[in-house]
C-alpha cells in the first residue's frame, strides 16, 4: 500500500554549542527531561501524528544514537512494512559522500525514501524540544494545494534575526524567505519542518545536487530555487511550546522551564513522548533527604539536599550533597559534602568529595559525561569542564 | 541454556493474599512501585539464560496477560521457544489442585520440549536468583530433582511452609509441612529442578493415581527412591505468606542490603514498561526513606512508603508505613498510616485512616472513599 506520508529525520548534527555533551554523542541523542533524548520528540511526534515510517540520518557520532532507536520498538516504530530506519551515508557505484548539507543528506537517500513511495514527505531535525501534529500540518499542505509546507512560529521581532525568517500574504503562502536578517521584516521564523509532496522533493533536490554552487541546505538553496520557480508554498504557523536546546544556557532554560510547568505537557496521555527506557527500580529517598521543586528519575539513590533539579536516570547524591538548579544526566555522582549550583553534569560523572561546582544564581556551568571532579577541587560558575577539559 | 525449559505456575497459593487476588493471580500482583510478583520468576529465567518458558494460569490472569504481553520486555519473545502463556482450555479441569495437575494440563508442552531439565518455579518469591549455579549443581551432583532452599524461621502464618531435613551426603530425608519447631530451618522456596524424562514420567503417574501435589505425591513419597537434592540460596529472599508480610517485604526495600541483593546491575529485574514522566516534588514537599515510582507527584510528607507509579500525595498530606498502588490519590491534610491501597484508590483530602503495622488495613482496587 502506498504511504500516504514518510519522515525524514536529520539527526547528524554535531551540536558543537554543547561542547563536551556532544564531544562522542550527536546532538540528538543528548539526554533531556529525565527521562528522554532530545530525539524522542520528534519520534513520538511522529507516531502520535500516525506517521509509521521514519528514516533518521546520522552522521555524526552515530553508535549511541543506533543503539537507542534500535529496532524502533520504544515509539512502537518496529512495524512491518515500515518502522525505523538508520540512514548512515553509504557507498553508491557512482561514489560515495559524506552528507555534505540537509539537502544533500535527503538526496542521498531519495531511493529509500522511492521504495515506500509516499504521497508527502515530512523533513524534521532532531535538534528541538516540541509537540506537534504533524498530520494537522499535512491538512494544511493539502488544503493550500501547496508543493511544500514550511513550519513557523511567531517570535519576538527583536529575537528574528536569529532564524530563517519567513513573509508570507494574507493567504498564508510564502513570498519571501530571509535568512538571519539584521533588520527581519516579519515575526515568522522557520523551524526547519518541512512537508514536500514527494515529486517536488525529488526534482528539487535533484536539480539542487546538480547545482555545483549550492551549499545543498533547505533554507538557503532548496527553498528559495522553489519560490523562484513560482511553486506554491505554504506556511504553517504552529502554536505552543518549542525550544532550541542546541546551547548550554538553552539546554539548562528548557528545563527550567518543565520545573516552572511551562506549555510543555509531558503529562498528556494522548500525546505521550516515548523514550526506551532503562531497566531500574523506582528511586529511593535516603532518611534525612530533602527533595523539593524537582524531578527525580528511576534508579536514583537520593541522601543529599536536591532543589528545583532535573535527576535522571540512576543518579546519585550522598547524604550531605547539595544540587541546585541543576541538571544531572543518567548514572552521575554527587558525592557527600558536594556543591551543585546551576550546573549540567554529563551522564556517569563523578563530583568528588565536598567539591564545589558553579555558583547560586551565577552562570550556567558544564561538567562533560564521565568527568571526574576531584574531592575538594571548585568548578568556577560558567566553566565548560569536559572529560579532557573542553575549552 | 535452550536446554533448560522453565515452567512458572502462577495461581499457586492465591489464598494466601485473598485481598490482592480477589481479581488477580498472585503473579500479578503490584509489589516495589514498579514491579509484579511474576516479574521476579520471569527475569530470573531471563537473567540465567533460560529462553524457553511456560506460564501455566488457572484463573483470573488477564491482568498477567496484559503484564506479560509477548515477553518481549524480558526478551522472551523468540522466533523458536520464547514465552508461552498455557491457560486451561476446554476438556481440562479449570482450576487445578495443585502443581501436578498444573503441569498434567500442559503435559504436551513439556513432552514437546527437548530439554534435559525443568525449572519449576512459583510466584511468590521475591529474590534475585542467578539459576546457572542450581542447574550446575543439579548436573553435577547427579540429582533427580535439586529444590532450592532458604534459611529462615517457620513462617509466621504456618501455611505452605515446607522445612527441609537432608541427610550429610546431602539427599532429601524429610520434609515437614508447616512443622511447630523453633529456630531457623531450611525452607523449600517452591523452585525446583528437575530432568525432563522424569517429570513426564511423574506428571502421567500422578494423573493415573489422581494425585496432584508435587510437595505430597513427589517429594514426601518418592524420597526414598529418587535422589533429591537441596541448594542453599543466600541472598534476600521473601516468600509472600500474607498482607502482613507483604507489607513487611515492601518496606523491606527501603532497606540498601535487600536493593543490592534483588537489583544489581549484573542482573536487572525486568518489567513492563509504561511511559511516565519522572516523578515530580513540589515545593513542600518532605520526604523521607520512600521508594518512588515515576509519574508519581509528591506535595506531601512521606516516610517508609512505597509509591507506585503515578500515585499523588497533595499538600499537607501525611503518609507513613504505607504502600500505595498505581494511580492512588491522596487529597490534601489526609493522613495514612499503614495503609496498603490497591490501583486507582481515590482518598479525598482531610480523610483519616490508620491500620497498624501488624495489621495493615487495605483499601481494595477502584475505591472511591
Amino acid at each position: 500500500m502506498r504511504k500516504k506520508m514518510l519522515a525524514m529525520l536529520l539527526a547528524g548534527g554535531q551540536g558543537s554549542r554543547l561542547y563536551a555533551l556532544t564531544k562522542d554523542l550527536a546532538k540528538p541523542a543528548v539526554p533531556f527531561g529525565g527521562k528522554y533524548r532530545i530525539i524522542d520528540f520528534p519520534l513520538s511526534n511522529c507516531v502520535n501524528s500516525g506517521v509509521d515510517t521514519v528514516g533518521i540520518l546520522t552522521q555524526y557520532e552515530p553508535f549511541e544514537l543506533s543503539q537507542y532507536i534500535g529496532n524502533g520498538q520504544p515509539w512502537d516504530l518496529d512495524r512491518m512494512g515500515g518502522g525505523a530506519f538508520v540512514l548512515p551515508p553509504y557507498q553508491r557505484n557512482t561514489g560515495r559522500d559524506w552528507y555534505k548539507g540537509t539537502a544533500n543528506a535527503i538526496y542521498q537517500n531519495l531511493r529509500f525514501i522511492e521504495r515506500y513511495d509516499p504521497e508527502y514527505v515530512v523533513i524534521l531535525s532532531g535538534d528541538h524540544i516540541y509537540k506537534m501534529d504533524y498530520a494537522a500540518m499535512l491538512e494544511k499542505h493539502i488544503e493550500k494545494g501547496a508543493a511544500v509546507t514550511v513550519a513557523a512560529l511567531k517570535v519576538p521581532l527583536s529575537e528574528a534575526s536569529r532564524f530563517g525568517v519567513i513573509i508570507a500574504d494574507d493567504e498564508g503562502y510564502i513570498t519571501e524567505f530571509e535568512e538571519k536578517p539584521a533588520n527581519p521584516r516579519s515575526d515568522l521564523a522557520s523551524m526547519g519542518i518541512y512537508i514536500f509532496s514527494a515529486d517536488k522533493l525529488s526534482k528539487y533536490l535533484t536539480e539542487d545536487e546538480a547545482d555545483p554552487e549550492s551549499e545543498n541546505d533547505f533554507g538557503k538553496n532548496v527553498l528559495p530555487n522553489m519560490l523562484e520557480a513560482g511553486e506554491k508554498m505554504a506556511v504553517y504557523a504552529f502554536e505552543g511550546y518549542w525550544k532550541d536546546v542546541g546551547t548550554v544556557d538553552s539546554l539548562w532554560e528548557a528545563h527550567m522551564d518543565l520545573l516552572d510547568g511551562s506549555d510543555l505537557n509531558l503529562y498528556d496521555n494522548n500525546w505521550k513522548i516515548y523514550s526506551r527506557s532503562p531497566v531500574m527500580p523506582p528511586h529511593i529517598v535516603e532518611a534525612g533527604a530533602e527533595i523539593k521543586g524537582s524531578m527525580v528519575t528511576e534508579g536514583c539513590d537520593v541522601g543529599g539536599k536536591v532543589e528545583r533539579s532535573v535527576l535522571f536516570a540512576g543518579v546519585t547524591v550522598e547524604a550531605g550533597a547539595e544540587v541546585k538548579e541543576s541538571i544531572v544526566m543518567p548514572g552521575a555522582t554527587i558525592k557527600a559534602g558536594a556543591k551543585v549550583y546551576k550546573t549540567i553534569i554529563g551522564e556517569k560523572a563523578v563530583i568528588g568529595e565536598n567539591a564545589k561546582i558553579g555558583a547560586d544564581g551565577g552562570k550556567v556551568t558544564l561538567v562533560g559525561p564521565e568527568a571526574v571532579v576531584a574531592d575538594e577541587a571548585t568548578v568556577e560558575p560558567g566553566a565548560i569542564f569536559g572529560k579532557e577539559a573542553v575549552k | 541454556m535452550r536446554d533448560v525449559l522453565g515452567i512458572i505456575v502462577c495461581n499457586m497459593h492465591d489464598d494466601l493474599v485473598p485481598q490482592l487476588t480477589s481479581n488477580r493471580t498472585l503473579g500479578s500482583i503490584p509489589f516495589g512501585g514498579r514491579y509484579r510478583m511474576i516479574d521476579f520468576a520471569l527475569s530470573n529465567m531471563t537473567n540465567s539464560g533460560i529462553y524457553d518458558v511456560g506460564l501455566v494460569p488457572s484463573k483470573n490472569y488477564q491482568s498477567l496477560m496484559n503484564h506479560v504481553g509477548n515477553g518481549q520486555e524480558w526478551d522472551m519473545s523468540r522466533k523458536n521457544g520464547g514465552l508461552s502463556i498455557l491457560p486451561p482450555y476446554a476438556g481440562e479441569r479449570g482450576v487445578y489442585r495443585g502443581r501436578m495437575e498444573a503441569l498434567y494440563g500442559i503435559r504436551e508442552y513439556i513432552k514437546a520440549s527437548d530439554a534435559k531439565n525443568v525449572v519449576l518455579s512459583d510466584s511468590d518469591v521475591v529474590a534475585n536468583i542467578d539459576l546457572r549455579p542450581v542447574i550446575k549443581q543439579h548436573e553435577e551432583s547427579g540429582a533427580d530433582i535439586t529444590l532450592v532452599y532458604k534459611r529462615s524461621e517457620v513462617f509466621r502464618e504456618k501455611k505452605q511452609c515446607a522445612a527441609l531435613f537432608f541427610d550429610e551426603c546431602g539427599k532429601l530425608l524429610d520434609l515437614y509441612l508447616n512443622p511447630e519447631l523453633e529456630g531457623t530451618q531450611n525452607i523449600y522456596l517452591d523452585i525446583a529442578i528437575i530432568k525432563k524424562p522424569l517429570l513426564d514420567e511423574l506428571i502421567a503417574e500422578c494423573a493415573s493415581k489422581d494425585e496432584h501435589s508435587f510437595v505430597h505425591s513427589v517429594l514426601m513419597q518418592k524420597k526414598d527412591v529418587l535422589n533429591i537434592r537441596g541448594y542453599l540460596f543466600d541472598g534476600y529472599c521473601n516468600k509472600l505468606t500474607g498482607l502482613r508480610n507483604y507489607l513487611d517485604s515492601s518496606l523491606a526495600l527501603l532497606n540498601p542490603e535487600v536493593r543490592k541483593s534483588l537489583f544489581p546491575a549484573e542482573r536487572p529485574i525486568y518489567t513492563r514498561v509504561r511511559d511516565k514522566v519522572s516523578a515530580k516534588y513540589g515545593e513542600n514537599a518532605k520526604v523521607s526513606e520512600a521508594l518512588v515510582t515515576d509519574g508519581c507527584y509528591i506535595d506531601g510528607e512521606i516516610e517508609r512508603s512505597v509509591l507506585f507509579r503515578g500515585a499523588t500525595i497533595e499538600k499537607g498530606a501525611k503518609v507513613k508505613g504505607c504502600v500505595l498502588m498505581h494511580n492512588t490519590f491522596v487529597g490534601e491534610g489526609c493522613e495514612l498510616e499503614f495503609v496498603i491501597t490497591d490501583k486507582n484508590v481515590v482518598i479525598p483530602a482531610g480523610t483519616h485512616l490508620a491500620g497498624s503495622e501488624k495489621y495493615p488495613l487495605y483499601i481494595p482496587k477502584d475505591t472511591v472513599l
